[in-house]
């Protein structure tokens, strides 16, 4: 059986290109960038060169770059970095979006025990923030707003330069966590007025193990490892040399490559939300038609429960991933799901389905037919009534 | 079949091929559990067959057992299951099963899925105390202890999920 990936939003496979680039960081060039001699050397330049793309990519200076280990890591450092900054000033304020990932809303949530005040935005059904409210939730003590660019569940991409606009105007530290977006929509820092960006390699086919979180010059942060003083003394930790050249690698390929890929994604992505949408009844497309990111899809079947259906369709040898609260850990909907106001049981049958640089218009093809079979097989058991 | 080192073969095997699923025309006692809104949605049809034993007393077996599932993998596995266990036994031997019977027979569940497996039992007991309601027959002690609890966890799960609603728009 051959199987199918169209699971790219939680992780893509190493660009070919990109592992052959890494490859001589592992056991040639193994040095440490701390170290004065020509191993340590070799390993600081070529970290150097890779920041230096990744900066060039998004208008950014490389001394505003800094490498972490994960998205994860680097939304914790932006957002508590940046609190703990400013806590002497009063400034304790924070307005955050309740479409972000669990990493951001964690950390926020974290901050409210330590004192910290939070302001959760306001989103419409298509899942994009209320400006208004942002705008009116600015206060003398707000710090930082943190909006996600490109939603990892749903596709909607936010305005983040009308939202850097308004930060900007106002004087507070505009965070985006642009994950999912870093390669599929342009980004120019100083333009859409960015303070805190945040990009993973392990989103563009680079591998695990390297992100990074771009800190503008004028911004206040505070490390929260401490140790040998790598990165600008705000991310101690020896530095994963192999992983950061990869990810410059892959942000190279997209330099030259990117444009053409996502516009092929486009029609890819919009073939099989269409052929969903009116060939299987009880469908609907969660998240904004337009304002999309060009490989997601997220679809709700009604009377089907997600979890029962991605391992139908593992069985199937196709990968996806659901929103379903049967696959969380606490057995609750997705709190995107319902932030855009989705009923309990629409939330448990979301699919996603992310689209990727090897996907082809055959294997979407197989995927609509085998999805048709497993979601009629699912409510043909089911007690729940899926016609509207 | 592929290697799911989450679910047992078992499960896997009953999910992918239940046994027993669908409706029975005019059942003598449905009995659903579980919530749509904490995600599972379990009805259970039981058809009951009266044979004559001698002195004018009748056993009472479950001659039919159908099931609809609306939820996950372990949802749909222990569905299947309990209409295996339950087909062709009496009432009283039916209201003995317990959810480790079922687990059981899945060589284990995931800690996390172990509720399903209660949801199936659950539904059994409900079905049974819908058949003992209609027929006017007496409710054992125990049964209607189960009922009351099933009645409660109905109303607090619902109650559980407004409030994790609430605390999702207090976000919005």
């Amino acid at each position: 059986m051959k199987k199918i990936y169209l699971d790219y939003a939680a992780t893509t496979p190493v660009d070919p290109r990109v592992f052959k680039a890494m490859r001589p960081y592992f056991s040639q060039k193994f040095g440490n960038t701390m170290s004065l001699h020509w191993q340590g050397r070799q390993a600081a330049k070529a970290v150097e060169k890779a920041r230096e793309k990744i900066a060039k990519f998004i208008g950014a200076d490389p001394e505003e770059i800094i490498f972490t280990s994960s998205a994860t890591e680097s939304n914790n450092l932006a957002i508590k970095g940046t609190a703990f900054a400013h806590k002497s000033e009063h400034k304790n304020h924070l307005i955050i979006s309740p479409v972000e990932h669990d990493c951001v809303i964690a950390s926020a949530r974290w901050l409210e025990k330590q004192g910290f005040e939070i302001t959760w935005l306001k989103v419409d059904k298509s899942g994009l923030i209320d400006l208004e409210h942002l705008k009116n939730s600015i206060k003398k003590n707000t710090l930082l707003v943190s909006v996600i660019h490109g939603n990892n569940e749903i596709g909607t991409v936010q305005d983040i330069a009308k939202i850097g606009e308004i930060c900007q105007k106002n004087k507070v530290y505009f965070h985006t966590d642009a994950s999912q977006s870093f390669g599929k929509i342009p980004i120019d820092v100083v333009k859409m007025k960015i303070d805190l960006l945040t990009a993973s390699s392990h989103k563009i086919y680079g591998p695990k193990g390297a992100a990074i979180l771009y800190i503008n010059h004028q911004a206040k942060i505070e490390p929260i490892i401490h140790g040998g003083g790598h990165e600008k003394n705000l991310r101690s930790s020896t530095l994963n040399v192999p992983a950061i050249v990869g990810m410059g690698k892959a942000v190279e390929i997209l330099q030259s490559e990117g444009k053409k890929e996502n516009l092929r994604m486009i029609k890819l992505r919009d073939f099989l939300i269409n052929k969903i949408l009116t060939e299987i009844p009880g469908t609907h497309l969660n998240g904004h038609r337009k304002q999309r990111l060009c490989n997601n899809i997220n679809i709700t079947f009604s009377g089907v429960e997600g979890e029962s259906l991605t391992m139908e369709l593992d069985f199937q040898g196709i990968a996806v991933s659901s929103g379903s609260a049967c696959s969380s850990r606490n057995l609750e909907p997705s709190h995107v799901l319902t932030a855009i106001g989705l009923m309990a049981e629409d939330a448990h049958g979301s699919l996603r389905i992310s689209l990727g640089r090897w996907t082809t218009k055959e294997e979407l093809i197989k995927t609509l037919k085998i999805l048709k079979i497993v979601v009629k097989k699912l409510r043909t058991i089911s007690p729940v009534a899926y016609e509207k | 079949m592929k290697n799911n080192t989450f679910y047992t073969k078992q499960t896997l095997k009953h999910f992918r091929h239940p046994h027993n699923y669908g409706m029975i025309k005019n059942p003598d006692g449905i009995g659903e559990a579980g919530n749509l809104i904490c995600g599972d949605l379990m009805s259970l049809y039981i058809k009951v067959k009266k044979i004559p034993l001698k002195k004018g007393l009748v056993k009472e077996i479950i001659d039919d057992i159908k099931f609809k599932t609306y939820g996950c993998a372990a949802a749909i596995a222990t569905s299947s299951v309990i209409t295996d266990l339950v087909k062709g036994k009496t009432i009283e031997e039916a209201l003995k099963i317990s959810k480790n019977d079922i687990i059981n027979i899945l060589k284990g569940l995931p800690p996390i899925k172990v509720h399903c497996s209660v949801l199936a039992i659950d539904a059994l007991n409900e079905a049974i105390y819908q058949y003992l309601i209609r027929n006017k027959k007496p409710i054992p002690e125990e049964l209607q202890k189960t009922h009351k609890r099933i009645e409660l966890g109905k109303k607090t799960i619902k109650k559980r999920y407004q409030d994790y609603l609430q605390s999702q728009r207090r976000a919005i």
